[in-house]
């Protein structure tokens, strides 16, 4: 089963997977801490918090890639402690990763913190007088609750990450097999001639996860909308 | 003397409102009372930890569980401090057994089987124990919210009228849940309420909230008789407590006894030796110099004026009936003409049918502190 695509497409599209996977479970821990901050909590810089998370939605992409370089690039402020230690984004597939996560941080929060924000206060209450601390009230009622919101709010960023270009490519470039991910492949491809026919496949590709991606989360969010209804 | 199960001493300002309450409550159950607004629920959540006081102290049991003095403020889930909330509050997502046990993980109590039974006996919620809570009707929401409360083992009982938004068929479906809880479960509670006729069935202590201050505390059945807090409670009225002697089938009437005589009342369908509390408003009591004949009132109680007390338009009597205490609204020309008088023989007369049915608590003698 190949779908007619050549090795180094497929190798494109497994990489996409991979970049979007690392992208999505590294930053999901850290986006519902984020949105349950934002949707629970009023606390001075609330306001910079919630401008911060959004950044990167309204800074064009490029200029997201170039930050990070000059961020986490082996000579950046973090890059060059982290390489100490052997962590090494840049020109990696992990640096896409991280271009990825950071891409769709915004849209991953803003899903948690809605679906957060529709779960009934009043039952967290409830949870504290029965002996439940704050921590143990959002594992049992607040995240079960919200669940599929944020799941949703999970596969948006997974689907984001999937289709980023402009930041990865100014992080990591473009090196087949290590960096080349679905969309700079696809921009490659159209770069060189002859290429119309792979270039055309991949799209169908990356059309077809898109879709998939998007009717999951709306799965998601509908059985968000029965369950909270439902109470 | 022995410590109160509760002492509350509270500030607390909102905007424009300011509450500023100081109260203790007994054993057996406090009633929180008064109209809305006037900072019941706000002190519900200052002793269930949900708010802070601006200043003020709160022990429940010997322990401490806010002292703004001693900067000292224990969060909810470590007060051991149960609530009934008016919307019963059950986990939408987790079935009625699992929203049962939900306190008890947390309190780290082990399973009691014994304990689990009586509750869940005691409330009639075993049929439900299978079923979601979207599937429940308000009632049996309501009572799987007490056993909630209950199973996590609380020093304290808070009820934040839990019974406002049920009809009152519900109502009468819950009252003796909340009257076996009261005499069987051996936890204080503090049940806040606005309703006269929940109150006078069920409270053993009364605090009258109004406008943020404690207008009144004190044994239900000697603030219910009080004409200054007409205003609060709408109509005083006299609280007796009865027992059950018999219903005769012919009549159809139920036959009580208590210390200020027999009373005939309409068919309660309570076994003989049933406690029963009784509240009789003041307009609903006559009041003769003697004995009537050719009266179709079936109760005459004698007994004498212990005083009178003007009360708006007319006056409170009150009358001494074998040391129980009946109240009569009459009017000043009626005082008058009959020559009223502290110390005046007379018989106080009620209507059968005054009896609303649905007005009967279950009773037990009323607790002072």
């Amino acid at each position: 089963m190949t779908f007619g695509l050549g090795p180094e497409e497929w190798q494109a599209v497994l990489l996409s997977l991979q970049v979007a996977t690392l992208a999505t479970l590294a930053s999901l821990p850290l986006g519902l801490g984020v949105a349950w901050l934002l949707a629970r909590r009023r606390f001075p810089g609330r306001a910079l918090l919630d401008g911060l998370v959004h950044l990167p939605l309204i800074l064009p992409p490029v200029v997201t890639g170039y930050l990070l370089l000059l961020a986490f690039g082996r000579k950046g402020v973090f890059g060059a402690p982290l390489a100490e230690f052997g962590i090494v984004f840049a020109f990696r597939w992990t640096g896409a990763a991280l271009a990825c996560a950071v891409m769709g941080f915004p849209l991953m929060v803003r899903a948690m913190r809605l679906s957060l924000e529709a779960v009934d206060a009043r039952l967290e209450d409830a949870a504290g007088t029965l002996g439940a601390s704050p921590l143990m009230v959002f594992l049992t009622v607040t995240l079960p609750l919200s669940l599929p919101g944020c799941l949703a709010g999970a596969v948006l960023a997974f689907a984001k990450a999937m289709g980023e270009f402009g930041a990865t490519i100014t992080f990591v470039s473009n090196i087949p097999g290590q960096t080349q991910t679905l969309p700079s492949a696809i921009y490659t491809l159209t770069q060189v001639p002859g290429g119309e026919g792979p270039a055309l496949r991949l799209t169908l590709v990356s059309v077809a996860l898109s879709i998939t991606a998007l009717l999951v989360s709306e799965a998601l969010a509908a059985r968000a909308g029965r369950r909270l209804g439902a109470g | 003397m022995t410590e109160p199960a509760l002492a509350v001493d509270v500030a607390l300002r909102r905007g424009a409102f300011t509450l500023e309450a100081s109260f203790a409550a007994g054993p057996g159950l406090t009633a929180l009372f008064g109209r809305s607004g006037s900072g019941k629920t706000t002190l519900i959540d200052l002793i269930a930890g949900l708010a802070r006081p601006d200043r003020g102290r709160i022990v429940a049991g010997g322990h401490v569980l806010v002292d703004t003095a001693a900067r000292r403020f224990l969060p909810p889930h470590r007060r051991r401090v149960g609530v009934v909330f008016q919307d019963a509050r059950l986990f939408p997502h987790l079935s009625v057994a699992q929203n049962l046990a939900y306190g008890r993980v947390f309190a780290r109590l082990p399973d009691d089987p014994a304990e689990y039974a009586a509750i869940t006996g005691m409330l009639g919620i075993e049929p439900l124990l299978a079923r979601q809570p979207a599937g429940l009707s308000g009632g049996e929401r309501q009572r799987v919210a007490l056993g909630r409360a209950l199973l996590a083992k609380p020093r304290l009982l808070l009820m934040d009228e839990p019974l406002a938004a049920l009809d009152e068929a519900r109502k009468a479906e819950i009252l003796p849940y909340i009257e076996r809880l009261r005499d069987e479960a051996g936890v204080p509670i503090v049940y806040v309420s606005h309703s006269v006729a929940e109150v006078a069935r069920l409270a053993d202590t009364l605090v009258v909230l109004d406008g943020g201050r404690v207008a009144a505390t004190g044994p239900a059945e000697t603030l219910l008789r009080r004409a200054d807090l007409i205003p609060l409670h709408g109509e005083p009225g006299a609280l007796l407590d009865m027992v059950v002697e018999g219903t005769d089938a012919a009549t159809g009437l139920t036959r009580l006894t208590g210390q200020a005589g027999p009373l005939l009342v309409p068919d309660l369908a309570k076994p003989p030796g049933t406690p029963l509390r009784v509240r009789i408003p003041a307009r609903d009591v006559l009041v003769a110099t003697a004995l009537p004949q050719g009266l179709s009132a079936r109760n005459a109680l004698p007994g004498r004026v212990a005083g009178l007390v003007p009360a708006g338009t007319g006056v409170l009597v009150e009358i001494d009936c074998h040391g129980t205490i009946l109240l009569a609204r009459l009017t000043e020309a009626a005082v008058r003409d009959l020559a009223l008088a502290p110390g005046r023989e007379v018989v106080a007369i009620v209507k059968s049918a005054a009896f609303d049915p649905a007005g009967f608590g279950t009773g037990r003698p009323t607790i002072a502190i």
